[in-house]
């Protein structure tokens, strides 16, 4: 109990000190219990690991340190590959995932065509696993020696890629039309903008605003399997940790690989959840844009 | 003299095998005010969305100025829009933009006038009804009864010769309530056709011309408000009426 009325209309904040060093001793235990349940897993974890029968042949096959000094750099150089993959991909799966989802949102009779042939390809494309997307074009398309087509491996390993991305992210923006609410749609038409204006300047913002967060975790996952056009031969991250493998019979360069993919698909996870929780905390208290 | 602005002939409508509106006549003068009262379900939602096009009818006609038929096939909805704007319960404000920006958007993009243009007539609309500090915020920061008058104003900006309001203040916290009906005694006294659906009885007894009584998908009463309060014909406009907190 305290004696200090506050004045009408003043903006007081009072919490009793007693229940406020409860709270903070609480919030402190907790703190501690968890470091202590933490490092006894990982104690316990390495304990079994390390005593395993096979521990000292995985550490010399798998954690090699001289191994893994002397391919790195090599595995680095490699990646560079991996990485222009991905960038080249990644601005056309978002080109082709919005414009099938436009082209799947379309109404008149007369696009009927086009509605088919994108629902067909986001069916089809869906269904195919990434790795046989990459087979059949990577040797299917070649193999048909076309006057002006690119024989280049790495070439059709990216336009597998696109193409069976392109069918999840159109799947997703379509899923973020979806979101929008219909009377944002009706407030639009009446006002008199057009179908495609009402698209263009209403609907289209909100939906791209909505997937932000599935579409970076459609990123990460690209960014793990530009990986896979290792299977068309060209010399990218995993196809240089292979070779290197196989020729020391050594597999540390496999760990080095997936050392350099974590390396960049952590900050990008992190740097999805802090969006999404922004979005969510956003739309909770309300705020702006 | 007065002139017809909007003819309503003989309209149906209903959904699957509901129906809602069952052979609606409605006549609006220009610079008048018509208020529809009624029942939840008894069709005004409706009405007013079969009057812009939202809806489309399954009978009758919705005559615009003695020359535009809305529910002809031919006609361009969009124009018609343009001429009749409508203002909704739930607000239905672009949050992804601005204030001006919502106010802006139509008539930079229909009527095809300049960005700043535009935006200096929002600027003019949001002083007139008192939201000029207002125009940079998004509307989760408005108070719904500002969000209302952004979206009386969003369809002001369009300069349409009618306004409907459909039950624009049945989501609005009461001490809410007030400051909307306000603008929209301020657009009845700057002579705008307003068309609108309302359980404010106060409200339409003191701005409303004519009042109409919709039951069952049809004007069952319709009258000076002076009249339909005061001494209703219709038992069932009798009973509404005594339904209603005074």
């Amino acid at each position: 109990m305290s004696g200090l009325a506050p004045a009408p209309g003043e903006a007081v904040v009072y919490v009793d000190p007693a229940r406020r060093a409860r709270v903070r001793g609480r919030a402190r235990r907790d703190a501690l219990v968890g470091m202590a349940s933490l490092l006894g897993f990982v104690l316990v974890v390495s304990v079994i690991v390390s005593s395993s029968p096979g521990w000292a042949a995985v550490q010399e096959t798998f954690f090699n340190g001289q191994e893994f000094i002397s391919t790195f750099p090599g595995l680095l150089d490699a990646f560079w590959l991996n990485v222009r993959i991905f960038l080249v991909a990644e601005p056309l799966i978002l080109v082709i995932g919005l414009l099938v989802a436009l082209a799947r949102t379309l109404q008149s009779p007369i696009f009927l065509p086009i509605r088919v042939v994108a629902t067909l390809y986001v069916d089809i494309f869906r269904g195919v696993p990434t790795i046989l997307v990459i087979f059949l074009l990577g040797f299917g398309i070649p193999a048909l020696r076309l006057q002006g087509m690119p024989k280049d491996a790495v070439f059709w390993g990216t336009a597998a890629l696109v193409l069976s991305y392109g069918a999840y992210v159109a799947e997703v923006f379509r899923a973020g039309i979806d979101s929008v609410h219909p009377s944002q749609r009706m407030a639009a038409r009446s006002l008199g903008l057009s179908m495609f204006q009402t698209n263009r300047h209403v609907v289209l913002p909100q939906a791209v605003r909505n997937v932000v967060p599935p579409l970076l975790n459609d990123f990460i996952s690209l960014q793990k399997d530009t990986a896979l056009v290792a299977v068309l031969g060209p010399i990218e991250v995993l196809r240089r940790a292979q070779i290197d493998a196989s020729s020391s019979f050594n597999y540390t360069p496999y760990v080095g690989a997936a050392l350099i993919f974590i390396a960049l698909t952590i900050p990008m996870t992190r740097f999805a959840d802090w969006i999404q929780s922004r979005s969510r905390g956003r739309r909770r208290a309300g705020g702006t844009s | 003299m007065t002139s017809t602005i909007l003819d309503v002939r003989g309209v149906w409508k209903s959904f699957d095998d509901h129906p809602v509106l069952r052979g609606i006549d409605l006549e609006v003068e220009a610079h008048q005010a018509v208020v529809l009262i009624g029942a939840s379900g008894s069709g005004k939602s409706t009405l007013l969305r079969c009057i812009n096009g939202l809806e489309t009818v399954d009978a009758g006609d919705v005559i615009l100025d003695g020359d535009v038929d809305v529910t002809s096939f031919d006609t361009d909805l969009d124009i018609v829009r343009r001429r009749i704007g409508i203002v909704f319960q739930s607000y239905n404000l672009f949050p992804h933009m601005t204030v001006l920006d919502n106010i802006a958007l139509a008539p930079c993009k229909v009527l095809g006038r300049g960005r700043a243009e535009s935006a200096e007539q929002a600027k003019v609309l949001l002083a007139r009804f008192g939201l000029e500090s207002k125009s940079g915020e998004y509307p989760d920061r408005l108070s719904g009864g500002q969000a209302q008058r952004v979206a009386i104003i969003r369809a002001l900006a369009m300069e349409p010769e009618i306004m409907l309001f459909d039950e624009i203040t049945s989501a609005l916290d009461p001490l809410l309530v007030g400051e909307v009906l306000d603008a929209v005694r301020e657009l009845k006294a700057g002579g705008l056709t307003i068309v609108m659906a309302t359980h404010e009885m106060t409200f339409a007894r003191d701005v409303a011309d004519q009042v109409c009584f919709l039951h069952d998908g049809v004007v069952l009463e319709q009258g000076p408000p002076a009249q339909i309060f005061g001494e209703p014909m219709q038992p069932q406009t009798q009973q509404f009426l005594s339904r209603l907190p005074h």
